[in-house]
């Protein structure tokens, strides 16, 4: 059976690179009506963030083939 | 697409196409959890009872969940933009020695007498009138309850995002019922554990901008203080009278009334949630849970109390009540979250706080929907009106339950539409039943010369006394000066107080009845009462992996924290 954990780290994987994704996108185009902390750029260190974790959580919770 | 169409009200917040990727892909990860585990909920332990099979962190985890619903989140943010910091007591008094109490003394009775529900234990100890009781008003207070929030959150997402109230209602409901009935409680309790990621992940950003943007908390208190009074950053020292405290409570309120007796009725009565805890493998899982779930659970505020705190220190503008903003067109305090959300969020991690608020609603409505489908079927459907159907049958129940149950908070939901007042009413009527079946379950796991007629009677008595308090002060405002104890008192104060009389209520005539009445005899309460039931040993572990252990460092947190906010 897959485990819970191997859900969550699909989940926070793919949503860490969206968020990544999306942050490098304002770094680069930055918008015409910034966020407040703008300049810190949150969406990409937490995206990373998330997607490290997801990707972790993927790899040490894969389904493995039982015998 | 097309139902996505902005409303004529003027919404806080634009999602871009990322963030619609995100609220998108949250639903399909949902629906194939559920498409998973649907091979996986054929008998009636597997759908019911998730197979009894859950370790104590997933239990755990769902546990804390299943209780931290998008209108907690935007709810109790909100009111610590009214209230300040007092709000914290609903997640540390209100929360923590309840937690405890349920992992070290309650649950043992629980897991032995192997019942498949709180009701079902009320069978066992008191009889067929009690369970009776039990398992019709929590029904249907489940259900009323998820259509009178299903509405709320509709509502919610069309004031953010502008969303079609119907869209919004029908998208999530068919999503939770696909998924519940698929898989049963399996599903849910999956579920709730990827929600409780998605509320962090979603929710965390706010707490830690919103710092770095104040100056830290040395500074934001400064601010509050500032611009509200310095009361709103003190947990305890303003308690010590009704009128010295933004919320117009005193701590004998706070301690007797949320800590002893509203809060011990939720968090070890409230099916809802006791529910995922009677899912765990074993005894240590089945008591660690709540403890896990209370380490959490003290954590929230920051994800919660602390963005309203935040809010209040550095929001240009001024928030209002409700019925002001309705009038003003200003923003109400309930708005302090996702004007948060918006004030640091950008795309992507905008849509991840929507989610964040999405899954909080679905994971509510799938507990509400699991617990009412197993109390129906086990506890109503199974001893009154078939009791001869095979496994399978009462699986199927089972199923079409979930759909039904969904079916009937759905048309709650648009029944609330038409008739808002409803959404009071129902709200103060689940209230009505958690602190007297609180004493009527503690009585009965504590007390083994409490009878049958006495707990039926005690409940009853304890019931029909909070909802006399609740009408006399609803025709006669004035009233809450005797019910809350003060003149000064507000509407929290009320809801304290009448819990606690209530529940004293309960017990008293539960005392007096079963003192005049035939006890049952000691080989008939064994496994349901202290004192005559060998409670099983955690096995030979380490000392780290004792359940007591670890309420040992929850109860050491818990005070630190109180004594440093104090």
């Amino acid at each position: 059976m897959i485990s819970i954990w191997f859900f969550i780290g699909i989940s926070l994987l793919v949503n860490g690179v969206l968020i990544f994704g999306a942050g490098l996108y304002e770094f680069s185009h930055p918008p015409d009506h910034p966020v407040v902390l703008f300049p810190a750029h949150a969406p990409i260190w937490w995206g990373a963030l998330l997607a490290v974790v997801g990707l972790i959580y993927c790899v040490v919770y894969r389904p493995k083939k039982t015998a | 697409m097309t139902l996505l169409m902005a409303s004529e009200v003027q919404h806080l917040v634009r999602l871009s196409t990322v963030d619609m990727i995100i609220v998108v892909f949250y639903f399909a990860l949902v629906l194939a959890i559920g498409f998973y585990l649907r091979g996986r909920a054929n008998t009636g332990e597997d759908f019911f009872m998730a197979g009894r099979d859950m370790t104590a962190w997933v239990a755990g985890l769902s546990f804390l969940s299943a209780n931290l619903g998008a209108l907690e989140l935007m709810g109790w943010a909100g009111s610590a933009y009214q209230y300040g910091i007092l709000a914290t007591h609903w997640y540390w008094v209100g929360a923590i020695p309840a937690m405890l109490f349920l992992a070290l003394v309650m649950m043992p009775f629980y897991y032995i007498s192997k019942t498949h529900s709180v009701p079902g234990y009320l069978k066992l100890r008191f009889g067929e009138p009690a369970r009776a009781v039990s398992a019709v008003s929590f029904g249907l207070m489940t259900v009323l309850m998820s259509g009178v929030n299903m509405f709320a959150m509709a509502k919610v997402m069309q004031i953010v995002l502008g969303w079609d109230i119907n869209f919004s209602i029908w998208v999530s409901s068919i999503t939770v019922a696909i998924y519940v009935a698929l898989g049963g409680l399996r599903s849910a309790i999956f579920n709730e554990v990827l929600q409780f990621f998605l509320i962090w992940a979603g929710a965390l950003l706010i707490p830690i901008l919103g710092l770095y943007e104040a100056g830290g908390w040395r500074n934001l208190k400064i601010l509050i203080a500032q611009r509200a009074s310095e009361q709103y950053v003190h947990l305890w020292s303003g308690l010590g009278s009704f009128a010295d405290n933004p919320m117009g409570i005193n701590w004998a309120g706070i301690i007797f009334g949320l800590g002893a007796v509203i809060s011990m009725g939720y968090w070890t009565t409230d099916f809802l949630v006791v529910q995922r805890i009677l899912a765990a493998k074993d005894i240590r899982s089945a008591q660690m849970a709540p403890i896990i779930g209370a380490g959490f659970k003290m954590l929230v505020p920051i994800i919660v109390i602390l963005p309203g705190l935040l809010g209040l220190g550095l929001l240009d503008a001024k928030l209002v009540p409700e019925s002001v903003a309705a009038t003003t067109g200003a923003h109400s305090y309930n708005d302090v979250l996702p004007l948060m959300l918006a004030r640091y969020c950008g795309p992507g991690l905008l849509g991840l706080g929507i989610t964040a608020l999405i899954a909080g609603f679905m994971s509510g409505m799938a507990g509400n929907v699991s617990a009412f489908t197993t109390v129906w079927t086990y506890d109503i459907y199974r001893p009154l009106i078939n009791s001869k159907g095979s496994d399978q049958h009462y699986v199927s129940m089972g199923r079409w339950t979930t759909v039904i149950g969904v079916l009937i908070s759905v048309g709650t939901a648009y029944l609330v539409m038409q008739f808002a007042s409803i959404m009071d009413y129902v709200q103060a009527l689940f209230s009505f039943f958690i602190a007297p079946l609180f004493g009527t379950v503690v009585l009965g796991m504590l007390w083994k010369r409490a009878t049958g007629l006495g707990g039926f009677l005690g409940l009853l008595c304890g019931t029909v006394s909070s909802i006399s308090m609740w009408a006399w002060v609803k025709t006669d405002p004035s009233a809450l000066r005797y019910v809350a104890l003060s003149a000064h008192a507000k509407a929290l104060a009320q809801d304290m107080y009448q819990a606690l009389w209530s529940f004293l209520i309960c017990v008293l005539v539960t005392v007096v009845v079963s003192l005049a009445t035939k006890p049952k005899a000691d080989s008939e309460l064994e496994g349901l009462v202290y004192g005559l039931t060998k409670v099983p040993s955690v096995g030979n572990v380490a000392i780290y992996q004792k359940p007591l252990f670890w309420a040992g460092i929850v109860t050491v947190v818990f005070f630190v924290l109180n004594i440093y906010f104090w």
